[in-house]
């Protein structure tokens, strides 16, 4: 029988959003023959986490789903003494989501410092300093199965895996989720002229999609290997950032009439000499539905 | 440094300049920007291919001169009220110094649009001035000096005020010289624009 790696999920302060986001993954059977959950929240295991509380079982792989605090515990442990006791056995430790890699929504629990594990928004925390090296962020809300899965199997295959600022994968973080998004031709021309839900219209413009800035592959690993939100006709909300979430976030936050965040990279002078260009021409195509009948 | 055929395109641009201010748009023709500079009708068509183009080059060569001067203003540390006080003291200043140019701006660019319909739609020609007002703009409300509104409703308050009172003093109708006008104008648009 064929050596399976060996993976811990441990949820802190978290909705469960990954957990149940990662069962959406379509090749779930493939993937349990090469990996096996020590304990999972909702695969069975051979361990229940009194086990894995109590007693140190052996692991290649610690996944932490959800924000951190010294504060919360699970069977009445601190989850950072979890951490610290996992993390030493491990080969790698990834942070599955934006909560346990930011701090995310849970960053507001309550609970006394809560943060990401290695970032409190963008600004790196002093936790856990010396298991960075070991450390993998896949952040989204929740984050894509594909994503997850795949950096697992790297980590399996002792692939290397170039990594960002924020210890994400350059493979999947590397790109704006705004990188093959269907409606590219009306952000090229200006054109929002967009109802939620419909085919038309770039959605940059007036109805807060965040894609041009923000990291992720949705637009190149479609979800359930068929749609994304933009193309289905709905604003990307930032969530694989460190800003996740903002607040109003179907509506584009201007300054007379400037968009306040700008594509990445794009500085404002060019962005509005290109708008300029742009808005000088009116493409009738554009205007249109798509299926006129 | 600007190569030998730019700067003599320059000096074309701004002969043309002052011979539409004084004998008209239309009544200019390209053998009398040639005479004015000594040079054969044949040879100022290597420079500009026809009048439309040299107008549409013109335009854009204004914009680029005010656009330059209001990006200074925009890259001081300066608060709002202090930057629009200077890009209207420009304004007036380019207006009393260079009036060909304004001049051109306002009777011969806003119009005579069917010479600028190709090549120079919407805000294209006059693009480098323009961004460097919805910056001025952008920055006054992301600091909290300006209010939000519709970038159309704040361009025409501010530079259909600047064109009104440049068109009045064109006319000989302003008592006094420009200049005089820069506080209250500066008064009066950073009130209305500002966000108190």
């Amino acid at each position: 029988m064929k050596k399976k790696m060996r993976v811990l999920w441990l949820s802190a302060i978290a909705c469960n959003g990954n957990t149940h986001s990662f069962l959406n993954y379509p090749y779930i059977e493939q993937f349990l023959d090469d990996f096996e959950f020590i304990y999972h929240p909702v695969i069975d295991s051979h361990y229940t986490l009194e086990d894995i509380v109590s007693k140190k079982i052996p692991c290649d792989v610690l996944l932490i789903e959800g924000a951190i605090s010294k504060e919360f515990k699970r069977v009445d442990v601190s989850v950072v003494d979890i951490i610290e006791k996992y993390s030493k056995i491990v080969q790698k430790i990834v942070t599955v989501g934006t909560c346990a890699t930011f701090g995310g929504i849970f960053r507001e629990s309550g609970y006394e410092e809560t943060s990401g594990m290695h970032f409190d928004q963008d600004k790196p925390s002093q936790k856990f300093q010396d298991l960075i090296d070991k450390t993998i962020s896949v952040s989204g809300c929740p984050v894509h199965p594909e994503v997850l899965v795949n950096t697992l199997y790297a980590i399996k295959k002792e692939a290397i895996l170039k990594l960002d600022n924020f210890l994400r994968p350059k493979e999947f973080y590397a790109y704006t989720i705004h990188n093959g998004c269907t409606r590219n031709e009306y952000f090229e021309y200006k054109v929002d002229n967009h109802r939620f839900g419909e085919l038309e219209g770039c959605m940059f413009y007036d109805h807060g999609c965040q894609a041009p800035f923000t990291h992720g592959s949705c637009n190149k690993v479609l979800w359930n290997e068929v749609n994304s939100k933009t193309r289905a006709g709905l604003s990307c909300m930032g969530c694989t950032e460190p800003t996740f979430p903002k607040q109003n976030l179907f509506s584009t936050k201007k300054n007379m009439a400037i968009p306040e965040n700008l594509p990445v990279g794009v500085g404002k002078r060019v962005y509005l000499t290109l708008a300029g260009i742009s808005k000088a021409f009116k493409i009738d195509r554009l205007e249109k539905k798509l299926f006129d009948d | 440094m600007l190569d030998k055929k730019q700067l003599k395109k320059e000096q074309i641009m701004q002969s043309a300049l002052e011979l539409f201010a004084s004998k008209g748009f239309y009544s200019t023709t390209i053998p009398d920007i040639a005479l004015s500079l000594k040079m054969s009708v044949g040879n100022m068509y290597n420079y500009f291919k026809s009048k439309d183009v040299l107008a549409r080059e013109i335009i854009q060569y204004i914009s680029a001169y005010l656009g330059g001067k209001l990006r200074k203003i925009n890259e001081e540390d300066i608060s709002t009220k202090e930057k629009t006080r200077k890009i209207i003291e420009v304004y007036f200043k380019t207006a009393s110094l260079k009036p060909e140019m304004i001049d051109y701006f306002l009777r011969i660019y806003l119009s005579n649009r069917e010479v600028f319909k190709d090549g120079c739609e919407g805000m294209l020609c006059v693009n480098e001035f323009v961004t460097e007002i919805m910056i001025y703009f952008e920055e006054g409300v992301k600091c909290g000096d300006l209010r939000e509104q519709d970038f159309f409703s704040a361009f025409g308050l501010f530079m259909g005020y600047l064109g009104g009172m440049v068109f009045l003093k064109g006319e000989n109708v302003l008592p006094k010289d420009l200049n005089n006008y820069v506080d209250d104008i500066a008064f009066n648009i950073y009130k209305a624009l500002s966000a108190e």
